[in-house]
């Protein structure tokens, strides 16, 4: 469980989070939904410890992330596992070297023992055939699944997705989706995704929370969120038809 | 562009490139991949260069060695002296700061633009010892390529000084050995080692702290192409100062 208390965070004179203060659940797909430019990468590298909040505190399981001496950050980055909206896989090394990275820089495993492993997660996210190709050989949504790989590798307690399905077709965006959902309730891990895709609330959202100008505008449940009065959240929703049509259904549902 | 910030921030870089140091397994193979990328991988376009500045210098000289008081042999010397003092240590390290420099700062600002930091920094890794430190360290074998560079660039002087019908072998090498200082050599490799360190160390600057996308990554090449020759050019002539003047 992660908790975020009115945490601020500005670059220059641009206060870009404004105090946001939020849960995310263990074992559960946390959204952070909300347009560009909203603020969710921002947040998100906050929640990393790739950026330092000026104001406001963040707990992991109740350890809070300031307090702690450089050893215990240490370990708790090791704790966390990130998908990287272009999926950032180290472009020198073969997929399996990607996968391998974090092992064989932080694990005293054999080389035997980190091929197992690479195996094994490469297979849990469906891919066994490109072990030796370079992340320029394969495909985006491929590429996606190595950075998923090497994020899970470590066996994370957080894992952090930052539009992970963006530049997808929406059929395979469907399936890195669902595959994020039944990797964080297998492993029971918290995992929080930033997406402005309706798509992937309808399809794995559980708990949402929409940004706006870097303040919490709303938060609540995939249900909820079809049902609120909240204009600035209907709008973002009911910005595609689809989501009209549906809409619709609720509310003749309801008479 | 505040410089005195930039020179703090450069120096707060160097600092942070030898802590935390990464796995030492690891850490080897960065450092033999960068030897072979950096060092060995620019010696083709050093020798051809310095064998042609080499044989220049020789004609140069020949062709303005007008009084006949002179001895011939002053083109051997003079050779010599141009060669190992300037052209090798200094000049090459100007073509290298265009090509070494230009691929460090690509690679690591590509690596920048795409988040690569980002994921080393989220691992843990301290990515500016990971990044910069073996190229620091294979760049301590740049003194080699400056002493082939060095020798290439006398035998072209030699060849085209014999075989242009300047001068004759015996003569050439006779220039080669009047007045000679062995201080002249360790003058043109403690250049050569400074010269090494900023090859290695501005270029990664400036990929490392860019921000942007693919055409800033240009961008940042060309500067840093600029700064470092610019700082090389200085050093120079700092280090001339002190060590012969
Ligand atoms: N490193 C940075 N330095 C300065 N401004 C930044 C930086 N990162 C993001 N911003 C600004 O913060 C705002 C929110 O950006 P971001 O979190 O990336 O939005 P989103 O991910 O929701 O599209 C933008 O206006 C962006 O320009
Ligand atoms: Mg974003």
């Amino acid at each position: 469980m992660i908790e975020v208390n009115d945490i601020h965070k500005s670059f220059g004179d641009a206060h870009i989070l404004k105090g946001i203060s939020t849960t995310f659940e263990k074992g559960k797909t946390n959204l952070i939904i909300g347009q560009s430019g909203s603020g969710k990468t921002v947040f998100l590298k906050c929640l990393l410890g790739l950026f330092t909040p000026e104001a406001g505190s963040i707990l992991y399981d109740g350890k809070d992330y300031s307090t702690l001496s450089e050893n215990e950050k240490r370990n708790l980055r090791q704790e966390m596992g990130m998908v990287f909206q272009g999926s950032a896989l180290f472009d020198s090394m073969t997929v399996e070297g990607n996968v391998k990275f974090p092992l064989e820089m932080f694990t005293k495993q054999s080389q035997s023992e980190m091929r197992d492993r690479v195996n094994m997660v490469l297979k849990r996210v469906n891919l066994v055939d490109a072990h030796n190709k370079f992340p320029a050989e394969i495909s985006g949504g491929m590429q996606k699944r190595v950075a998923i790989a090497r994020a899970i590798v470590m066996n994370p307690k957080y894992l952090f997705c930052d539009e992970p399905n963006s530049g997808l077709d929406p059929k395979t965006a469907i399936l890195i989706d669902d595959l994020i959902k039944e990797i964080t309730e297998e492993y029971n891990i918290t995992t929080i995704i930033n997406t402005h895709d309706m798509n992937s609330v309808m399809q794995i959202g559980e708990k949402i929370l929409f940004l706006k100008d870097g303040l919490k505008e709303w938060e609540g449940t995939k249900n909820e969120i079809f049902k609120t009065d909240n204009e600035a959240v209907t709008n973002f929703v009911y910005s595609s038809d689809l989501f009209k049509k549906v809409r619709q259904m609720y509310i003749e549902e309801r008479h | 562009m505040n410089y005195l910030a930039s020179i703090g921030s450069y120096s707060m870089m160097v600092v942070e490139v030898f802590r935390k140091p990464t796995k030492w397994r690891i850490m080897k193979s960065l450092i033999l991949k960068e030897i072979d990328e950096l060092v060995y991988g620019s010696l083709g376009i050093i020798i051809f260069i310095s064998f042609f500045i080499g044989a220049v210098v020789a004609i140069q000289t020949a062709l303005n060695l007008t009084n006949p008081i002179i001895p011939r042999s002053l083109i051997g010397f003079a050779t010599r002296q141009s060669v190992i003092l300037e052209f090798a240590p200094t000049f090459v390290s100007i073509i290298m700061a265009g090509k070494v420099g230009s691929y460090i700062t690509s690679s690591i600002g590509t690596m920048r633009v795409t988040e690569q930091i980002d994921a080393l920094e989220v691992m843990g890794v301290n990515s500016l010892n990971y990044l910069v430190f073996p190229k620091i360290i294979a760049m301590l074998f740049y003194p080699f390529a400056i002493a082939i560079s060095m020798y290439v660039g006398i035998f072209g002087g030699w060849l085209a000084g014999v075989f242009g019908g300047f001068l004759t072998s015996a003569d050439f090498v006779a220039g080669l050995q009047t007045d000679f200082v062995p201080f002249h050599i360790a003058y043109a490799f403690i250049k050569t080692l400074i010269f090494a360190f900023i090859i290695a160390t501005i270029p990664s600057f400036h990929g490392f702290y860019m921000k942007g996308g693919a055409l800033e990554v240009g961008k940042a090449s060309t500067t840093s192409f600029v700064w470092t020759s610019v700082v090389i050019i200085i050093l120079n002539y700092i280090l001339t100062q002190l060590l012969l003047g």
